[in-house]
C-alpha cells in the first residue's frame, strides 16, 4: 500500500535540508498560549527533523491538542515562534501553512458529511493545489482526481466512494480522515490521536499505514494507544499541564518512573 | 476491491428509471421525466396563456425566481444569508438606465446595449463583492443584520441622491434595445427573454455546486475550520460567493428594471428587500428550483390574493396578511420550504406503498 498519491513529486530529504535554514521539519521556541488567565501551553520548545517520528503522550488537558492548533494556525500563540521547515510561520493563516506541507487529522472527525467520500477526498486534493476558485467541474480521468481515487485505496475506502460521509461507520471516518491528511505532497503530518475508538483490527491497520509512510514524510503522533504510539514513534515527548517535561526514546520514556507515575501508573489502561 | 465503475451503474440506474434510448448524451438521460413536462410546458406556455399571465406572473416570477436563486446559492451552498440581493439587482437596474438610455436624458449616457449591459453586471457584482468583503466578517445573525443595514443604505441614498440615481422619481423609460427588430417587452419575446436567462442562472448554479469552487463553498459552510486545515483559504471562498451571486442577481436585475420600464427607489425599499427572503424560504432553500417554486407562489398570491381577499369582503391591502401566514405555516411546519413539504410527501407515500414497512397494517 503506497500512500504517495501526490500529484507533486516529493522532494528528497536532501532537498529540503538545502532549501531551509536550520534544517528542522518543525521548531517551536518559547510558545505560550493563554485562554484569559488559563495557560495552555507554557513555554514550549520542541524540535522535530524532517522524517523525523515523534509520539506526543500526556493526560487529558496537558495540552496536547492545543498544541496542534498553534502549530497548524487554527489559533495563535499568546508568545514565542513557530518555524516550519525554517520558516516563521507563527503570524500565517492555516491555509498558507497547509500549502507548505504541513498537514493534520482531527481527534474528532471533521469531516464534510454531506459530500461523499470522493468529494472529501478531491476536495483535500484541491485544497493544496492551483483551481481552488474553478468553477469547471472535474472529469474522472483529471489527475486530481486520480490522486483522489489512488488515495480512497490507500486507506480501504475504494467500495464506498461514492457513500455520503456521513452513513460511513465510525472506523471508516477515522480511515478518511487520514486519507485528507495524505492529500497532495505532505512533508509533515500531525495526528491527533488517530486509534481513538478503532477496534483492534483496525488499529493494526492504522500502524500498517503510518509505518508504511514514505520516510521523507515526519509526523506528530497523539496517542493514548502505547501499543500505538510506541510502535510508530522515534522518539517521545511527554506533556504535562502544557509544559513538554521529558523527551527520550519510547523504551526510556516507558520506563520512566516519573512518566509511570504522571501517565502509565494512573489507572488509563 | 470490485471494480464497478459508479457512474456507469448510477447511469444504467437513471436510464432505465426515465427509459431513455442510450445514444442520447448522458446529460439529458440524466433528466427525469418531470423535466421534460415542465419543460415543454415552459416551452409552449405562449400558446394557451395570455399576456398578462406571460408577462406578469411569468416575466415576473422568473426575475424573482433569479433574485432568490442568488440568495439560495449563497444560504444553501454558503450559509450566508444575505438581505442585499435585491439591492444588487437594483444597482445594476440603475446602471442600465444610467449608462443606457432612459427618459432622464441628463443621465442616461447613451451607451450601446452590448457595453451597458456587461459594465452594468461587472459593477453590480463589484458591489456584491464589496458587501461580501464586509458580511463574511460576521455570521448567521450578524450577517442577516449588516446585510440588512447596506440595502437600507442604499435604498435611503438612492432616494436622497440626484445627481446620479435621480432620487425620489428614479429613472423612468428604461426599456431593452430593439435587437433583431423585436420589441422585447412585448409579452412573448419578454418570457422567453427572461425564461432564458432563468435557466441559464439555474443550470449554471447547478453546474458550479459541483466545480472545485461549489464543492469547497458547501465545505466552508460545513467545516471553515477543517476547510482552512485542507488548504483553502475560507474568507476568499466566502467572497468570491457573494460575487458569483451578485452576477446572477444582476442579471436579474436588468430584466427587471426593463420589464417595469422604469427603476427607482422603491425598487430595493426594505418590503422589497424581505420579499427576497420570503420568497427564497417559503421555496427552500436547499436546491436551486426552490427560489423559482417560491417566486411563482409569491407572484401569483401578490396578483390574485386582492381579488379573492375582495369577494370575500375584506380589504384587497391585506394581501400581504396572506404572505405573512403562508411564511409563518412554512417556517412552523416545514423549515426546508415548499420543496421539503413535497419530498417528505413523496417519502411517505413510498413507505406507504412498500410491501414490507405495511402500507395501512400500522401496529
Amino acid at each position: 500500500m503506497s500512500p504517495a498519491a501526490s500529484t507533486v513529486e516529493p522532494r528528497s530529504v536532501g532537498d529540503l535540508l538545502n532549501a531551509t535554514g536550520s534544517g528542522n521539519a518543525l521548531e517551536l521556541r518559547g510558545v505560550t498560549r493563554m485562554f484569559g488567565a488559563l495557560a495552555a501551553l507554557t513555554d514550549v520548545t520542541l524540535t522535530v527533523k524532517p522524517g523525523e517520528r515523534r509520539g506526543v503522550l500526556g493526560s487529558n488537558g496537558a495540552g496536547k491538542t492545543t498544541l496542534f492548533n498553534c502549530v497548524t494556525g487554527d489559533f495563535l500563540p499568546t508568545s514565542g515562534t513557530i518555524r516550519l521547515f525554517g520558516e516563521d510561520v507563527t503570524r500565517f493563516p492555516a491555509h498558507e501553512r497547509i500549502r507548505r506541507g504541513l498537514r493534520r487529522t482531527y481527534q474528532i472527525s471533521l469531516l464534510f458529511g454531506g459530500l461523499t467520500v470522493l468529494d472529501n477526498v478531491y476536495l483535500a486534493c484541491r485544497g493544496v493545489s492551483r483551481g481552488r476558485f474553478s468553477l469547471v467541474r472535474p472529469r474522472r480521468n483529471d489527475a486530481l482526481m486520480q490522486s483522489a481515487f489512488e488515495l480512497i485505496e490507500a486507506v480501504h475506502l475504494s467500495d464506498v466512494a461514492e457513500t455520503l460521509v456521513a452513513e460511513l461507520s465510525y472506523g471508516q471516518q477515522r480511515q478518511l480522515e487520514i486519507a485528507l491528511a495524505l492529500a497532495g505532497a505532505p512533508r509533515f503530518i500531525l495526528f491527533d490521536e488517530p486509534a481513538a475508538g478503532l477496534s483492534p483490527t483496525e488499529r493494526a491497520d492504522l500502524v500498517t499505514i503510518l509505518t508504511s509512510l514514505p520516510r521523507h514524510i515526519g509526523f506528530i503522533i497523539i496517542e493514548h494507544d502505547m501499543d500505538v504510539a510506541l510502535r510508530v514513534a522515534e522518539s517521545v515527548s511527554m506533556m504535562h499541564n502544557g509544559r513538554i517535561f521529558k523527551e527520550g526514546l519510547p523504551s526510556e520514556i516507558e520506563n520512566d518512573p516519573e512518566v509511570q507515575e504522571l501517565y502509565l501508573g494512573g489507572g488509563h489502561g | 476491491m470490485a471494480a464497478v465503475d459508479p457512474t456507469s451503474v448510477e447511469r444504467g440506474r437513471r436510464a432505465a428509471r426515465t427509459g431513455q434510448a442510450s445514444d442520447v448524451p448522458t446529460w439529458l438521460q440524466g433528466l427525469p421525466v418531470s423535466w421534460w413536462v415542465v419543460g415543454v410546458i415552459l416551452l409552449f406556455m405562449p400558446v394557451v396563456a395570455n399576456d398578462f399571465i406571460l408577462f406578469q406572473i411569468f416575466g415576473w416570477g422568473f426575475i424573482l425566481g433569479m433574485i432568490a436563486l442568488s440568495l439560495m446559492f449563497l444560504g444553501g451552498y454558503g450559509g450566508m444569508v444575505s438581505l442585499a440581493q435585491m439591492s444588487i439587482a437594483a444597482l445594476a437596474g440603475y446602471m442600465i438606465a444610467i449608462l443606457g438610455s432612459s427618459g432622464v436624458q441628463t443621465i442616461s449616457l447613451n451607451w450601446p446595449w452590448w457595453l451597458a449591459i456587461p459594465v452594468a453586471i461587472f459593477i453590480a457584482a463589484a458591489f456584491a463583492t464589496m458587501i461580501g468583503a464586509l458580511a463574511v466578517r460576521t455570521e448567521g445573525i450578524y450577517t442577516i443584520m449588516i446585510t440588512l443595514a447596506i440595502a437600507a443604505a442604499f435604498f435611503y441614498f438612492t432616494r436622497q441622491n440626484y445627481t446620479i440615481f435621480n432620487g425620489y422619481t428614479g429613472f423612468a423609460n428604461v426599456v431593452p434595445p430593439d435587437l433583431f427588430g423585436i420589441n422585447w417587452r412585448r409579452s412573448v419575446p419578454f418570457y422567453y427573454l427572461s425564461l432564458a436567462c432563468a435557466v441559464i442562472a439555474y443550470c449554471v448554479v447547478v453546474y458550479v455546486s459541483r466545480s472545485p469552487f461549489g464543492l469547497a463553498l458547501q465545505g466552508v459552510r460545513d467545516n471553515p475550520r477543517r476547510m482552512a486545515a485542507l488548504g483553502f483559504n475560507v474568507f476568499a471562498h466566502r467572497v468570491f460567493a457573494y460575487t458569483f451571486a451578485g452576477a446572477i442577481a444582476a442579471v436579474a436585475g436588468i430584466l427587471m428594471a426593463w420589464q417595469n420600464a422604469q427603476i427607482s427607489p422603491g425598487t430595493a425599499g426594505l418590503p422589497a428587500v424581505i420579499d427576497i427572503l420570503v420568497i427564497a424560504v417559503v421555496g427552500g432553500m436547499k436546491r436551486p428550483i426552490g427560489p423559482f417554486i417560491g417566486a411563482l407562489i409569491y407572484v401569483v398570491l401578490r396578483t390574485f390574493a386582492p381579488d379573492i381577499l375582495l369577494t370575500l369582503g375584506l380589504s384587497g391591502d391585506r394581501f400581504k396578511l396572506l404572505i405573512g401566514l403562508g411564511f409563518l405555516a412554512i417556517v412552523y411546519w416545514s423549515p426546508d420550504g415548499v420543496l421539503g413539504l413535497w419530498e417528505r410527501w413523496r417519502a411517505h407515500r413510498a413507505k406507504a406503498g412498500d410491501p414490507l414497512t405495511g402500507g395501512g397494517g400500522a401496529p
